[in-house]
């Protein structure tokens, strides 16, 4: 049998920043090293984002967050994952995180942190390692 | 996958949990090991849930009107799935999938459930694995099933014909009106929506697609309704779901088509099957790479490889086979 998987990634903006550009480089980047990239655009609230996420049954959740907010919708968002039993989900973000806030991220079960003009690749290979381990 | 893992997704589908609802998709979508029993399992829950195809150029508002219409349906009590459709990439296998953009006001509608599809071009196609996705949904309960595509490539067009009835949404302007139609969705539409209602030239195509009937449909009483929207405010969408619904009540040739779409889709399943066997088995004992080298070094030639290749398909060899299948489904027959 020919078992035909791909990895599903959401992108998601949540908060209220207008800016789209790195979320997009970074939807069109991972489309283009093989995955099925699901893009719901600016502005999605914390319950929107685990709704899509779990609906679309996807592997990865990588939030562009360029607000500041990072923090509180991750946690928001955390919360409305496991509301729909979808904290299985991987989460990672991206965007401007300064420093000091990466271990409170990770504390908070995010599984990755990119700072704004981390290249494509190098969170494609991210997402294949961890998805391997979970497995 | 392990075979209670299925068991336990079919009845959480069957119980209306979403987690196992997107899940079973997932694994079916993938055909993943044991999803046509699984399909089996489910298969007497479903034929409850109307199918509706939306299809039309890229850009014609396609998925704004479906999110327009999900949120009339629901007003109106009607759960609703939704399944978009956008091409994979050729090169990467990816895929960018984008609908859900344009469905932001029903994305957490309870009543809701909406899922991207990606066209894969994957053996069996895209339109075995809608057509599942389809079911699944039926099966898990919701009324309605939106399936939005793209109206250019064959497959799409496939995907779109197995609905109980088909949208074709052309806009006004940049020639693509009626030009889209000719493409050959023209023949496939029960409703023909004329989107974008707001800009200036929406009567004109109206009157374009009225005259094609009018020439095409001669005399016909069930001729397709015409029906101008703008999804963007709304506009309109009241009055195509009236519509949407008499259609539905009112299916042309109903049996007549039920019986092709059944008919189809055990062949597709059927030519599936065995193109996945045989690719299996060949890959598996490498006999197709001896039979590749054997026409590169001009010892065999593909015509008659077919033959030497092929299982028995002898006719007398095939209708046993199917005779042995058809009496333990059916029964004996009774003459
Ligand atoms: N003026 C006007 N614009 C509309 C209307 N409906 C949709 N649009 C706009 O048309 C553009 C395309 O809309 P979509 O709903 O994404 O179109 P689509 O057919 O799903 O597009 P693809 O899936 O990419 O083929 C968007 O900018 C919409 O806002 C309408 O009734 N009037
Ligand atoms: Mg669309």
């Amino acid at each position: 049998m020919t078992d035909n998987a791909k990895i599903r990634v959401l992108i998601a903006k949540p908060g209220l920043d207008g800016h789209e550009r790195g979320a997009r480089v970074i939807a069109y980047g991972l489309r283009d090293a093989g995955f099925e990239v699901i893009y719901t655009g600016l502005r999605q609230t914390p319950a929107q984002i685990a709704s899509a996420a779990v609906q679309e049954d996807v592997d990865v959740i990588g939030l562009s967050i360029l607000s500041g907010a990072h923090l509180a919708l991750t946690k928001q968002l955390k919360e409305q994952l496991a509301a729909r039993k979808g904290e299985d989900i991987l989460l990672i973000v991206g965007g401007i995180i300064p420093e000091n806030d990466i271990d409170t991220l990770k504390q908070m079960g995010v599984a990755g942190v990119f700072t704004a003009g981390t290249p494509v690749s190098q969170v494609a290979d991210f997402i294949r390692q961890n998805l391997q381990k979970a497995a | 996958m392990k075979v209670n893992d299925w068991d336990k997704l079919v009845s959480g589908v069957k119980a209306g949990d979403v987690r196992s609802l997107s899940r079973m998709i997932t694994r079916v979508e993938n055909r993943a090991d044991g999803w046509k029993k699984a399909m089996q399992q489910l298969y007497s829950g479903t034929g409850r849930a109307k199918v509706v195809g939306i299809t039309g150029s890229p850009g014609a508002g396609k998925s704004t009107l479906v999110n327009a219409l999900a949120s009339e349906l629901s007003k109106r009590g009607k759960t609703v799935g939704i399944i978009a459709v956008d091409p994979s990439s050729p090169f990467s296998g990816g895929a960018l999938l984008g609908d859900r953009l344009r469905m932001a006001e029903v994305a957490v509608n309870p009543d809701i459930f909406i899922r991207s599809m990606a066209t894969r071009g994957a053996l069996g196609g895209l339109c075995q694995g809608a057509r599942d996705v389809a079911r699944i949904l039926d099966a898990f309960g919701k009324d309605i099933v939106l399936i939005e595509t793209v109206g250019v490539g064959q497959d799409e067009i496939e995907v779109v014909k197995t609905a109980d009835c088909v949208l074709v949404v052309c806009v006004p302007g940049q020639g693509d009106g009626i030009q889209a139609l000719k493409a050959g969705i023209m023949e496939i539409a029960d409703i023909y929506v004329v989107n974008k209602a707001d800009r200036p030239g929406a009567d004109e195509v109206v009157a374009d697609i009225e005259g094609m009937l009018s020439i095409a449909d001669q005399g016909k009483l069930d001729t397709a309704p015409v029906v101008k929207t703008s999804a963007a405010t709304g506009e309109g969408v009241e009055s195509l779901c009236n519509t949407l619904f008499e259609r539905l009540v009112h299916a042309r040739n109903k049996e007549q088509w039920l019986d092709k779409r059944v008919r189809e889709e055990i062949l597709s399943l059927v030519e599936t099957q065995i193109m996945e066997s045989l690719l299996c088995a060949w890959q598996e004992s490498g006999a197709l790479n001896k039979m590749v080298e054997a026409v590169l070094n001009k010892k065999a030639d593909p015509y008659s490889l077919v033959d030497a290749l092929l299982p028995d398909l002898s006719k007398e060899a095939l209708n046993r086979q199917t005779a042995k299948a058809t009496k333990t489904i059916i029964g004996p027959e009774n003459s």
